[in-house]
């Protein structure tokens, strides 16, 4: 339930089979596991590896019992929710709040002072695999808005100012 | 609990966090221990404080002093100063303001304001949200054990019907009403939903329940349970909420531990579990049958309604669903009953509502009130009145999907009737309160921005409205708009409204209609003058008569150069 934590890109075939078959265990194979078990995978790698799919139909697939999952049911799964990445995302990953409440308290300078030091613009990762910068919509943090994330901190009553600060502490 | 004599709140923001305040924390956590004060002491922790220089803040209750820049070493002095011999240290009092205004300020910040009339949050911040025992001895549980000792599934409902509660979601239906369809329904099994999604953009009402007062909402999901027929209960709770994921899941296994959750509940025959639920980041999901859909674990894409949940909804059975804050209101209405809800709020809107203030007013944060108050009641007395030195121009109400309701309207009593009366929507409760450095083009095209990027897609009317919506609003806000936009505007609103699948279609053009019945003009000012009032917007086109003036100019060079060979 936790979106895109710094992870390393890189694991193993066998790694990969275990996270799936853990995740799985833990929540069931059931149609009703599918999201928490996406969940637990993203958390674990920070994104969902397209192959995991597959491997996925393959542990909760049972059309006897009636539950017949196609890979492209998956993958309409993981595409929709924004929390599922299906692309690697750099080491931290920064998701900023766009709804009404923060662009009325100064979020729109918030947001072009982060681009312009991340040097992304939102949904870009960046060359060296350090940083991502994310759209989200609200936090429920509006009392302290402008408000963003760096991967699972929350920072409130931001400031173009305070943004270098913030960012000094995660490179 | 009544016992307590000293609360300290320790502040947990990052800023605090990063100066060391977890250890303040533990710090005191270790001089309790010492001292075996366990009983009469309670350390907690509070966030949120403001903008500040000198955090962390430790906090005393019920002195209401404050020490400011608290680090490990002053931990011990203070404790045995202020804690054990009662005298106040005063080189670490926080200077930053008078002490009177401080405790003003810290009074306002803790919720007690003037006249709130608290019931469904009564219980948050003065319960433990981690200990059910704590939360039976403030009449925990009293609400569900009437319900299952002296009343019948029927009573129940008959109870909830007499009240009057409608739903707090937003579409404010009469919650009794639903719980009865629910329980008429022939097919079984049937089931239950608390709506924890709350993704309404400026709202956190749910959070602060959550957060704050789960056991209160699993005992009110095992009440609607009973009341309905249900067995099985779910909390679909939004994937960000990760405090309140942990809350609930602690509150769930300790009501299993007790016998409060799961087969025979309190000895009676009724069996009850429920299944806590995280999201994945959608904000569609908060509709009732994208809900459903997410939880069978598909795309939160809404379905065709009719059938509506309560004869069609999860796994195609009877199906309850209902918003947090209405839920939290039903064990306060079974413990005292129907009538006593009417105290609150007005004839046709019973109750409490929680509201979220927010922007340009001085107190920004969470109120519950009854049903009636105004607009200008809440920003002068909740609010705190404007920034200085800003002046009302607009409210956004019920997030986005809400409406803008001008400066004109705050007298108008905040109630579903009244409201609806002047075609605008209470909705989740969130309230933006904007003053005259906001721009209705600049506010239209964020809203609409939301709602394009928020779109499940499923629905052209909505998937392609929002965008086209969004694109006119867009060139206007760069002096690109064209006369015929306002009327294109009007029409494609007209039919998103008309023809989309679900609330978020239906609803995501009414900002830009209610700007466009309020503020007319100065949207047709962004169109013909290129002149944004409250200098947000930023024209990359010059107006048609500077336009004129260049390729004038242009045109006497182009002559004069070939006159030139």
């Amino acid at each position: 339930m936790c979106p895109g934590i710094a992870t390393d890109h890189e694991y193993s075939e066998q790694e990969l089979d275990r996270i799936i078959q853990e995740a799985v265990e833990a929540n069931g194979s059931v149609r009703d596991a599918v999201i928490p078990i996406l969940s637990e995978i993203n958390q674990k790698l920070g994104f969902i590896p397209v192959e995991s799919l597959g491997k996925i139909r393959r542990y909760i697939n049972t059309p006897e019992a009636g539950l017949f999952l196609a890979d492209s049911h998956l993958y309409a799964v993981a595409s929709f929710y924004q929390m599922f990445s299906l692309t690697p995302t750099g080491k931290h990953v920064v998701r900023y709040c766009a709804s009404a409440p923060c662009h009325v308290e100064g979020g729109r300078q918030v947001i072009e002072a982060l681009q312009e030091q991340l040097g992304l613009q939102p949904g870009e990762t960046s060359h060296d695999n350090q940083w991502t910068l994310l759209k989200t919509s609200c936090l429920g943090v509006c009392g302290v808005g402008p408000v963003f994330l760096v991967d699972q901190d929350i920072y409130g009553n931001v400031t173009p100012e305070k943004i270098p600060h913030i960012l000094a502490k995660y490179r | 609990m009544k016992s307590i004599r000293t609360m300290i709140l320790v502040t947990n923001d990052p800023i605090s966090v990063e100066r060391g305040a977890q250890d303040v924390f533990q710090m005191f956590q270790t001089e309790i221990r010492k001292a075996d004060l366990y009983d009469e002491i309670k350390l907690s922790t509070i966030s949120d404080v403001g903008e500040r220089e000198d955090l962390p803040l430790v906090i005393i209750y019920p002195e209401a002093v404050i020490y400011s820049q608290i680090t490990t070493e002053e931990v011990p002095v203070l404790f045995d100063e202020h804690i054990i011999n009662g005298r106040i240290v005063r080189s670490l009092l926080s200077k930053m303001h008078e002490p009177v205004g401080e405790i003003a300020w810290l009074r306002a910040r803790l919720g007690a304001l003037p006249a709130q009339q608290r019931v469904v949050l009564g219980r948050v911040g003065q319960v433990d949200p981690e200990s059910l025992a704590d939360f039976l001895t403030q009449d925990g549980y009293a609400a569900l054990e009437k319900a299952l000792f002296e009343m019948t599934p029927e009573q129940v409902i008959d109870e909830v019907q007499k009240s009057g509660l409608q739903g707090r979601g937003g579409a404010g239906f009469p919650t009794g009403r639903k719980w009865d369809f629910v329980r008429s329904a022939h097919a079984q099994p049937k089931y239950v939903i608390c709506n924890a999604d709350e993704s309404e953009p400026g709202t956190f009402k749910d959070r602060l329940i959550i957060e704050g007062d789960p056991f209160s909402l699993i005992e009110a999901i095992t009440i609607a349970g009973y009341a309905v027929g249900a067995e099985t209960g779910y909390i679909y709770i939004r994937g960000e909420y990760n405090l309140g994921f942990e809350r609930l899941q602690n509150a769930i296994r300790q009501a299993e531990e007790q016998g409060l959750l799961g087969n025979h509940i309190l000895g009676k025959d009724f069996n009850f579990h429920i299944h806590l639920h995280a999201g994945a980041g959608a904000y569609i999901c908060g509709e009732e049958t994208a809900l459903i859909e997410s939880l069978e674990g598909k795309r939160g894409q809404p379905r065709a309604r009719p059938p509506y949940p309560p004869s069609y909804g999860l796994w195609g059975k009877p199906t309850l669903v209902n918003n947090v804050e209405t839920l939290a209101n039903t064990p306060h209405i079974i413990r005292n009953g129907g009538e006593w809800y009417h105290q609150f709020g007005s004839e046709k809107s019973r109750g409490t509502k929680i509201y979220t203030i927010l922007g340009n007013v001085n107190f920004t944060g969470v109120i519950e009130v009854p049903f009636g108050i105004t607009l200008r009641e809440m920003i002068e007395i909740y609010g705190k009145g404007m920034e200085k030195g800003a002046r009302l121009k607009l409210v956004q109400t019920g997030g986005s999907s809400g409406s803008i309701v001008p400066a004109s309207l705050q007298d108008t009593p905040m109630d579903f009737e009244s409201w609806r009366s002047t075609g605008a929507s209470l909705g989740s409760g969130a309230m933006l309160i904007c003053d005259e450095h906001t721009c209705v083009v600049d506010l239209a095209k964020v809203l609409l921005d939301f709602f394009r990027f928020e779109c499940c897609a499923k629905c052209t009317p909505c998937r392609v409205g929002t965008q086209r919506c969004y694109e006119i609003v867009d060139s206007i806000s760069k002096g690109l708009g064209s006369p015929d936009m306002i009327d294109e505007l009007k029409i494609l609103g007209a039919d998103m409204e008309l023809l989309s699948n679900c609330g978020l279609g239906q609803t995501a053009s009414v900002a830009v209609r209610d700007i466009l019945k309020h503020f007319k003009d100065e949207v047709e000012q962004h169109i013909f003058e290129h002149k944004c009032a409250a200098g947000v917007c930023q024209f990359i086109q010059k107006t048609p008569f500077e336009q004129n003036l260049l390729s004038a100019q242009a045109g006497a060079e182009i002559e004069s150069e070939e006159v030139v060979p």
